[in-house]
């Protein structure tokens, strides 16, 4: 079947949607950018085919009879596949570097070490993905590099050798498995061996095991032709594409989020590197932009930074601002700055949840004069980028938003970090159907 | 690309050559030298009394293209400039921390006056305070009442020539020891008018399709003699004289406008420009726009120095002091919001463009402020998208590719994008 696809590069993760003819989403894919961006383009565009597989299977199992217990287990067994497998190749990978100078006179010792580390997290790997178990990430390097830490550290303390050696040849290697990309035929094994772990453990599956095996064969028989791939994002440029498969991701924002809410007149996304505030028109069509410049004020790295400063993970800020009572006044909204004001609030015995509060606030003053630059807010407004998942810059957000343009629609998506990929497959599909 | 390899016009080497020769002046120690500004400045009265002309815009200028407007910027910064101040008067007050050498090599002599026209820009002001404060040498100011209303007054040009008679023209007098003769200034604004005429023709080149000229990163060379030391010469009667020909034959062989890296192969974007470029990244600056096939069709900087085209201004040999007050009055920055809208959209209409580019200074108020509500403006009479982009005049720090790429990009792709919904 034909399909369409859009890539948008970010700075810290790269996303892929995969459209079919009639702009039907079918899967969507997301892997952190790595400093390949070639690498991290066909990542997310191989997990964005790989969703639309098992949009594709659930489409032939309907619903009912047990069919969507059966997809949510063979979707965690599908994960453990991918990950013991590629856990395999990063044992071997490591291996394999022990015959290198600086490691050769410690290869016999330091193969057994990575050997009962490996031995381990293969282990561990069934409860990392039991049903129901909250993982931080789903990407392979930050888990599996985890529990390495974590396990070379004991490891090598009982077998005498140092961590740092041990992390070195972890080092080397995860960058050689980063930049593999799973072949299809590969992706096709691991999908068959989910099936069948699958329906071994879920009950109350009334599909029949051949049906099942059947159906997910012809599904992965069907060939998913990449009939236009567009990029967009910071990387844009250096994907391995024609100019003219290369879209702003201005364009491609402002396009994805009228797609998933047609009412759509004004955007704000936050991201890692920039926010940008866009109108556009009844069609999707950008007419209006702003974005920052410049400075990082106002982006999600400025949450990032706090969130290192206060030591703290970044989905931590959210929820402990929301506890707040009140928001701490915070004047500068430099994000060099911002470490300084922290530690000053905190010394004067602020509370902590307070100035978080106050932290969020300030950069969603940031996104307001960007947004009022950009042309204000009009019905309906659509809030996109990561930090649309942080419920105390939405919340802030909202306020602010009332407070200076009155009562407005605001859409936010749980799709949200797919709004620039969305747009660029919709952007690769009027180049090939309109 | 090399120095070698850039391609140049005749034209353009004639006014290297002109600008040299006028920096060997200036440090030749054989003339005497006054400081002034660009806009509006008064280099046929400066050539009355043979007082050399030297402009520390353009000082600054040469120096960001030659890569070293950032120390010097740094130097102003360690001596107590704020980091918010005009970049030029930090690459000029840096310049002469590191010895006051001019572009030639060669040292700047202290100036033997110091001529502020006060023209829309606040910050010329204390400039030149400081430069007074540096040098101690005479120091005129010749008040421009800003044009609030659109059009300027009789009593506003009266005001003008009364500070001319009674405070300019004196100082002249005594620094260079010349009695002012108002017949060699009306032959020199006689002058004047000649070249302008060929400048105003170049400037309407540009409603051709394709464009056989940029008005805004080739306007900055085009513009160099006019808004000078040269206005008023034989000399830039002869470069627009060359330059008309060298357009001429660009449009008998139906070239579209020429970049360091020669012809550019498509027209495929029209736009018009409002505030300066961005001189420590010109080259790359330009190449973001001639690689996507955009040409500049109108400017406002080039009318900076002075406005031609809007209202038909020319030098006038019989009203000599009246038209060096209508000059600089009618400065694009000492215009009003509404004057400056209509100016752009009257652009943006009769150079048949695709939209108005806004480059927001950040050290320059003179020019930004109230750039957005200009740029929401012409969007409305023109029905035409703008755009915003933000560098800084000769500061590099200010000058981020990545960002000012990613907007342009978008810029153009919406501009297709609404061409493909109109069609």
């Amino acid at each position: 079947m034909k399909t369409f696809i859009g890539i948008d590069l970010g700075s810290t993760t790269t996303k892929a949607v995969l459209m079919d003819e009639n702009r039907q989403v079918l899967g969507r894919g997301i892997t952190n950018s790595r400093s390949n961006y070639d690498v991290a383009a066909r990542v997310s565009k191989q997990e964005a085919k790989i969703a639309a597989r098992f949009t594709l299977f659930q489409n032939a199992l309907g619903s009912g009879g047990g069919a969507d217990l059966l997809l949510a287990d063979l979707e965690r067994n599908f994960r453990l596949e991918q990950f013991l497998s590629e856990l395999n190749q990063l044992e071997e990978t490591c291996n394999g570097y022990l015959d290198h100078e600086r490691f050769k006179d410690l290869k016999g010792p330091l193969r057994e070490a990575l050997d009962s580390v490996f031995k381990a997290i293969t282990a561990e790997a069934p409860t990392i993905y039991a049903p129901g178990a909250e993982r931080k990430s789903d990407f392979f390097r930050d888990i599996a590099g985890s529990r390495f830490m974590s396990l070379a550290e004991t490891v090598g303390k009982q077998a005498g050798i140092s961590f740092d050696v041990l992390l070195n040849v972890y080092d080397k290697s995860i960058i050689d498995i980063e930049s593999l990309v799973s072949s299809d035929e590969t992706v096709s094994r691991q999908l068959l061996n989910g099936l069948s772990r699958a329906l071994r453990e879920v009950a109350g599956v009334k599909v029949s095991e051949a049906a099942a095996q059947q159906a997910l064969e012809s599904v992965l028989a069907q060939e998913l032709e990449e009939t236009y791939v567009v990029g967009t994002g910071y990387g844009r440029v250096r994907l391995p594409f024609p100019k003219e498969h290369i879209r702003s991701e201005i364009l491609c924002h402002g396009l994805g989020a009228h797609m998933m809410f047609p009412g759509t007149r004004t955007v704000l996304d936050i991201g890692g590197q920039d926010t940008k505030g866009i109108q556009v028109d009844e069609n999707g069509i950008v007419v209006n932009f702003q974005m920052n410049d410049r400075c990082a004020a106002g982006c999600g790295r400025y949450l990032g930074y706090i969130a290192d400063e206060m030591n703290i993970g970044l989905h931590e800020l959210g929820p402990i601002a929301m506890k707040a009572t009140k928001a701490t006044r915070i004047n500068s909204t430099c994000t060099v700055f911002a470490g300084a004001e922290l530690r000053d609030r905190m010394a004067m015995g602020e509370n902590r949840a307070d100035i978080l509060a106050g932290l969020h606030r300030a950069i969603m003053l940031r996104a307001m004069s960007i947004l009022s630059r950009s042309g204000g807010v009009d019905e309906e407004f659509t809030f996109t980028g990561g930090v649309a998942k942080n419920e105390a810059a939405v919340k802030e957000l909202r306020q602010l938003i009332f407070e200076n343009y009155g009562e407005k629609t605001i859409n936010i998506s749980a799709e949200s970090i797919y709004t620039g990929a969305l747009g660029g497959a919709s952007f690769a599909h009027s180049a090939v159907v309109l | 690309m090399s120095h070698q390899d850039v391609v140049k016009s005749q034209s353009q080497l004639l006014q290297k050559e002109m600008i040299s020769r006028n920096y060997d002046r200036i440090t030749s120690g054989e003339s005497k030298v006054s400081s002034t500004f660009v806009p509006g400045n008064l280099n046929e009265l400066l050539m009355c009394f043979d007082i050399a002309n030297n402009l520390p815009e353009i000082n600054a200028i040469q120096n960001a293209m030659r890569k070293k407007s950032g120390e010097m910027i740094a130097s102003a910064e360690r001596s107590g400039h704020s980091e918010d101040v005009c970049t030029y008067v930090k690459a000029d007050i840096g310049m002469m921390e590191k010895g006051n050498i001019a572009p030639n090599g060669k040292p700047f002599p202290n100036p033997d006056m110091l001529l502020l026209s006060y023209t829309g820009c606040f910050t010329f002001l204390k400039w030149f305070e400081l430069l007074r404060e540096q040098y101690r040498c005479p120091t005129v100011m010749l008040h421009v009442p800003y044009a609030a209303d659109g059009k300027p007054t009789q009593n506003m040009r009266d005001y003008i020539v009364k500070q001319l008679k009674e405070e300019v023209i004196p100082l002249m007098e005594q620094v260079s020891g010349i009695k002012f003769d108002i017949d060699r200034l009306r032959e020199y604004l006689r002058k004047s008018a000649l070249a302008e005429d060929d400048l105003v023709w170049m400037l309407e080149q540009s409603k051709r399709k394709p464009s056989p000229i940029d008005c805004y990163f080739g306007g900055v060379y085009y513009m160099g003699p006019i808004f000078t030391a040269f206005r008023g010469t034989d000399e830039a009667i002869d470069y627009y004289k060359m330059l008309r020909a060298e357009i001429e034959q660009r449009i008998e062989l139906g070239l579209g406008a020429q970049t360091p890296e020669g012809e550019m192969p498509e027209e495929k974007y029209r736009l018009v420009v409002e505030g300066p470029p961005n001189w420590t990244s010109f080259r790359e600056f330009w190449k973001m726009f001639y690689e996507m096939g955009a040409v500049v069709v109108a400017s406002s900087y080039t009318k900076v120095g002075g406005v031609y085209d809007y209202d038909n201004f020319r030098h006038d040999p019989e009203h000599p002091l009246e038209s060096l007050a209508d000059y600089c009055l009618g400065v694009y920055t000492n215009r009003n919001l509404p004057t400056r809208v209509d100016m752009l959209a009257r652009n943006v209409k009769e150079y048949e463009a695709d939209g108005l580019l806004i480059n927001s200074i950040k050290s320059c108020n003179s020019f930004s402020a109230g750039q957005l509500v200009m740029m929401r403006e012409v969007e409305k009479l023109t029905g035409k998208p703008g755009a915003f982009i933000e560098t800084d005049l000769v500061d590099p720090r200010y000058f981020s590719a990545a960002n000012v790429k990613n907007r342009l990009e978008s810029y153009f792709q919406m501009i297709d994008q609404k061409r493909r919904a109109g069609a």
